[in-house]
């Protein structure tokens, strides 16, 4: 019983973030709009029903097998790849490594700040 | 008599959905196997290796997309509770996102715009299409989010998709080079860079070769961003003129 209920959660959330995100146009996935409302759900709540986490931590262990259907969709896009195949692999790796350098560099600035702002405080 | 039978079988095999269905599920056991026997290594993620096996077969059976997707998209409409399901580690880490509340901030905030402006940038300089540029823009983030962000700005959800895959396997190479290059070593700083850059790919390659505290701030770092990004990508398009 508890997956049924996990999945009732799961699958509430989504259908309304589905029919806000239609109702009100908004340019947000309807599953977004739905782990937000889940999380503000489970704030008000103060803890994660067993039967939800049972399910929730099921769906996100095997993350990666659900994308195989979307990324086999590859096959009907050979055409385009093909005639953009550099422009596709120049911005992949270089966005990835920009993304990656900008980030852990604006992390580590701002956590060295802090130790120093707490190392002037004592 | 007995080969027109297996004709019949073949017939009705290949136009119910068990058939894809099951193809995925075997074609996924196998790349994992493959992966373990070249030591997990991220350039033959289980994924990539599932996809190109599947591709392979649809190829030289001749099946179209359309009816492989007729019983793959069972696992497919999966990706909508597990989008929501992200949720539960989020809550998980509630504690630590408020303690780190204005690094965790800034740096998801600065982190999204870059990977943004960076693949939209990149991709229009080097002259791709509009529909292109608007596949790539999403690319940093999981790819549930990242195919409902495509559709509604108007590229094409199952090339995000893709990209998104193959986002994920570049940040996995990519990642642990540049934070030797830079000498960045706290755990945290390396999980949450990974997981805003390659979402679920860089989470599973944190906790399988970092350690658990990066895993969770990947994971952390894969749900924040997917939803600023959400929020904030659509204005950002706009604002590049597409």
């Amino acid at each position: 019983m508890g997956l049924i209920v996990g999945m009732s959660i799961l699958l509430g959330c989504q259908f309304l973030g589905e029919v806000i995100s239609r109702w009100l146009a908004l340019p947000v996935p309807g599953p977004v709009l739905g782990m937000l409302i889940l999380l503000i759900g489970l704030m008000i709540r103060g803890s994660v029903p067993s039967s939800l986490r049972t399910m929730g931590e099921g769906l996100l262990k095997y993350l990666t097998l659900l994308f195989v259907p979307a990324g086999v969709g590859l096959i009907e896009h050979f055409g385009l790849i093909g005639r953009e195949i550099w422009i596709l692999t120049i911005t992949l790796v270089l966005s990835t490594a920009v993304t990656l350098l900008v980030t852990s560099q604006t992390l580590q600035r701002l956590a060295r700040r802090r130790v120093s702002a707490e190392e002037s405080e004592s | 008599m007995s080969a027109f039978g297996l004709d019949q079988v073949w017939v009705y095999l290949a136009a119910s959905p068990l058939l894809h269905l099951f193809a995925t599920l075997i074609a996924f056991v196998i790349a994992t196997r493959i992966n373990r026997l070249a030591g997990g290594t991220p350039l033959l993620h289980p994924v990539i290796v599932a996809i190109a096996l599947l591709i392979g077969f649809l190829l030289i059976t001749g099946t179209d997309y359309a009816t492989y997707f007729a019983g793959a998209q069972f696992l497919h409409f999966l990706l909508g509770p597990a989008t929501v399901a992200l949720a539960i580690p989020l809550y998980d880490h509630r504690e630590r996102v408020r303690r780190m509340l204005v690094p965790i901030t800034i740096g998801t905030l600065v982190g999204v715009t870059t990977a943004v402006v960076s693949a939209a940038g990149i991709s229009l300089m080097l002259g791709a299409d509009a529909q292109t540029v608007l596949s790539l823009a999403p690319k940093s983030v999981t790819s549930p989010i990242a195919m409902g962000i495509a559709d509604k700005i108007g590229g094409i959800p199952s090339l995000t998709a893709g990209l998104v895959l193959l986002t994920g396997v570049t940040g996995c190479i990519l990642g642990p080079w540049i934070f030797r290059l830079t000498r960045i070593t706290d755990p945290t700083i390396k999980g949450y860079s990974m997981g805003l850059s390659a979402h679920g790919f860089g989470t599973a390659y944190c906790f399988s070769s970092i350690g658990a505290v990066a895993g969770a701030f990947s994971g952390l770092a894969m749900g924040l961003s997917g939803l600023v990004t959400a929020f904030l990508l659509p204005p950002i398009v706009h604002l590049l003129g597409l």
